[in-house]
């Protein structure tokens, strides 16, 4: 209990959480501050990439086996079932309709980058190491859960055109993420020692500034959008990320993960996309309220892991590998 | 000058949509287009702004088009089968060209 609330403070202390925290308040007291569009655009390209590059470097570090297949197999199964828990626990505690539900099940079923980005920062600080290649998994993740949330809406297709496929899987997230990955790969340690002056030292700097935006969009969402949010739903966008959580470190664990990767999948499992899915979401089923899960995706659920998720997820890893 | 009578389509589209849209003007033989960035407004939805935005998901799009009175019906068929099921608002208006040839 004390190395969880230990962890959990030094988590909420942190310049990250701090950071989303100042954009979250300055929103919901009405300040004018805002990030321009573009920066927070150039700020999400340089995290993709310095992320898929650290990922390819430990990659070329210590080598490729079959673990990496059975954990992108896992990311796959993962990001599509999820969606079914999701669905259903939604059908439970909430009244929404059959299609509103089922595009935010699709929300659960894929992943936040800046999620697996804070947990992965949370370790770094923390001195535990985990599986790099795990950028891969989560780039894996991003898609699956679309095609389950589109059954569950009892579509098979989106109109007569049908969703863009090829625009949503290489859509510029996960070509930088896997491109950075590759180059990461290839040049190994001695390309990295090339560019860490950008690539890892303002790292942190620059997360912060990310999330203070992501603080401000959350906090105008749920300025927004509060009404939508019915005891039932938030309570769904926090208990969701725990069984996600759950089921995440448990199939880590199954594959014989590190605790660090245990917790890194966890996240993933346990996080919710605000930028894949809501953009495939608008296309496949316009119907779905896009107020209902960008708000819960990007207001409660978000914020839940970054204070308190990720430091749970990774008490969780530990005590399971004793560690 | 010279003028001639031309219909001016306005489109105000969710942008995940307009890939669709495009897809469906170009079917409908319009020549040329122009789309404009949305910055910010309020619908049924709630609010919005453009600013910070990480994903395309909340942002809109303005698509302007310029087409002959004959043609102007059958493109708004095919607009309207896109924004249908979208957010989206399309308006009307007469306007006067003067290369008539490039509509």
């Amino acid at each position: 209990m004390n190395d969880m609330l230990g962890l959990a403070s030094q988590n909420l202390l942190s310049p990250i959480v701090l950071s989303f925290v100042l954009g979250l308040a300055a929103a919901l007291v009405r300040s004018d501050l805002s990030i321009p569009e573009a920066v927070a655009k150039g700020l999400s390209i340089y995290l993709l990439f310095a992320i898929g590059f650290k990922g390819g470097v430990e990659v070329a570090a210590t080598g490729l086996d079959a673990l990496i297949v059975m954990a992108l197999l896992v990311g796959f199964v993962l990001s599509a079932a999820l969606p079914l828990l999701a669905y259903a626990l939604l059908r439970i505690l909430t009244r929404l309709e059959r299609v509103d539900a089922a595009a935010v099940a699709g929300h659960y079923g894929s992943i936040s980058i800046v999620t697996f980005v804070a947990a992965s920062t949370l370790l770094q600080s923390q001195g535990i190491h985990f599986e790099g290649w795990l950028v891969a998994v989560a780039a894996v993740m991003e898609v699956p859960a679309i095609v389950t949330a589109l059954w569950l809406a009892g579509r098979s297709s989106a109109g007569r055109e049908g969703l863009p496929w090829r625009e949503i899987s290489l859509n510029g997230s996960i070509v930088l993420l896997m491109g950075a990955f590759a180059i990461g790969w290839i040049t190994g340690p001695t390309g990295m020692s090339e560019v860490e002056g950008l690539l890892v030292l303002p790292f942190k700097g620059l997360l912060c500034l990310f999330l203070l935006d992501m603080g401000l969009i959350a906090g105008r969402g749920l300025r927004n959008s509060a009404h939508l949010l019915k005891p039932g739903l938030i309570l769904f966008g926090l208990l969701m990320p725990l069984i996600g959580g759950m089921i995440g470190i448990l199939s880590g664990w199954a594959l014989g993960l590190s605790t660090g990767g245990l917790a890194i999948l966890g996240t993933l499992a346990a996080s919710a996309s605000y930028i894949a899915v809501p953009a495939a979401m608008r296309v496949a089923l316009p119907e779905a309220n896009p107020a209902i899960y960008l708000t819960l995706a990007l207001g409660i659920t978000f914020p839940f892991n970054l204070a308190f998720g990720i430091s749970f997820y990774l008490l969780v890893a530990r005590w399971l590998t004793g560690d | 000058m010279q003028t001639h009578h031309a219909k001016r389509i306005e489109i105000i589209i969710e942008t995940p949509a307009l890939r669709t849209l495009r897809r469906a003007l170009e079917r409908a033989g319009v020549k040329g287009y122009s789309i404009l960035p949305v910055m910010g407004g309020r619908g049924r939805s709630g609010s919005w702004s453009r600013e910070g935005e990480v994903g395309i998901a909340s942002s809109m799009v303005t698509v302007l088009c310029l087409v002959t009175p004959e043609r102007a019906d059958s493109v708004l068929e095919a607009v309207f089968e896109v924004v249908e099921r979208q957010i989206g608002i399309v308006t009307v208006s007469d306007v006067e060209v003067v290369r008539q040839e490039r509509f």
